[in-house]
């Protein structure tokens, strides 16, 4: 069986964003749920700090590719 | 269509899909730039203006069906992206944000379509596109906004920092404009396309090679595979969407940001 453990570490470096994507959107979700009428406000923002968190995993993922 | 007939000629194991199944050959062999990934770019661009061209053409004040679905995605774009993101002096840019949140929804979208199936923007090269653009047009809303200097000392000397901060906070700021916020911008959809292409590959292929073994056992499980296979793929439709919105959002964050007074 043959493979690149660059995988093994993207998957390993994928843990912190992925906690943080959770914790993002547990916080919007619960915003949402106290306030129902800031959605509007609070949705842009969520998914401004999803993409961001998102972000470092891409690096990881396209730094598994790219080494 | 290329690795799985050679996964059938040659019989020893499974072969798990790889960066190459993305480099598809040219649809004519004396054309070398002229591969799938082009033609369905070329494809979306006249999808998107012939179906908005379409719908706008007999606009009545009671719409008909097309015109009524043409005019959700615009007021979708208008309300929900322009307008509460960018504020006041939004309509300058609807154009430009709706031309990219269709052009790059359209794209993602011909990754589950039959027999397209394949999205564009697995290629880098079409997301640097779109981000050196959205790069441009940020930058240049600042400058005209603010004047050179001073849009440069906003991003680098951000007001209301302790001076000692600065140390710090101005190589991470230059680096944030200038290199971090087109490259993730791009790679975000670049990255999300490709892992997508390639997580229905390998449930495909795989439910495809377990079909084709010997034993029973795999046989049995195979079904499974492509189930699972039929599932994704309607989670690659909403990943798709959600990349159009938030490739489109975050433009739209960007040039509300060069636009406003303070940061």
């Amino acid at each position: 069986m043959t493979g690149t453990l660059n995988l093994v570490g993207f998957g390993l470096s994928a843990i912190g964003p992925a906690i943080a994507t959770g914790m993002i959107f547990a916080a919007y979700i619960n915003g949402v749920a106290r306030q129902p009428e800031a959605r509007s406000v609070l949705q842009p923002i969520a998914f401004l700090g999803f993409a961001l968190a998102e972000a470092l995993a891409l690096f990881g993922l396209v730094l598994a590719f790219v080494l | 269509m290329r690795a799985l007939s050679n996964l059938h000629a040659e019989g020893d194991g499974f072969v798990p899909p790889s960066t190459n199944d993305f480099n598809l050959p040219p649809i004519f062999e004396s054309v070398s730039w002229f591969t799938k990934p082009v033609l369905l770019v070329f494809l979306s661009v006249i999808l998107v203006s012939v179906f908005f061209i379409l719908s706008s053409r007999k606009a009545a004040v009671v719409p008909s069906k097309l015109q009524f679905a043409g005019e959700s995605v615009y007021a979708f774009v208008r309300n929900d992206l322009a307008r509460d993101v960018i504020g006041h002096d939004f309509m300058r840019f609807v154009p430009y944000l709706f031309t990219l949140f269709t052009f790059v929804l359209t794209n993602n979208i011909f990754g589950i379509i039959p027999l397209l199936q394949f999205p564009a923007m697995s290629h880098v090269a079409f997301p640097y596109v779109l981000a050196i653009f959205t790069f441009f047009v940020f930058h240049y809303v600042g400058i005209r906004k603010q004047g050179f200097l001073k849009y440069l000392k906003e991003i680098a000397f951000m007001p209301g920092v302790p001076k000692p901060v600065y140390i710090l906070l101005t190589p991470i700021e230059i680096a944030t404009f200038f290199i971090v916020r087109p490259l993730t911008l791009s790679l975000r959809l670049f990255a999300n396309m490709f892992a997508g292409h390639l997580l229905l590959l390998v449930f495909i292929m795989g439910g495809d090679y377990m079909m084709h073994d010997s034993h029973l056992i795999m046989k049995l499980f195979s079904p499974f595979s492509f189930a699972f296979g039929i599932a994704l793929t309607f989670f690659e439709f909403m990943v798709q969407c959600l990349q159009a919105y938030i490739f489109t959002l975050l433009t739209a964050l960007y040039i509300a940001g060069a636009l406003a007074d303070e940061h």
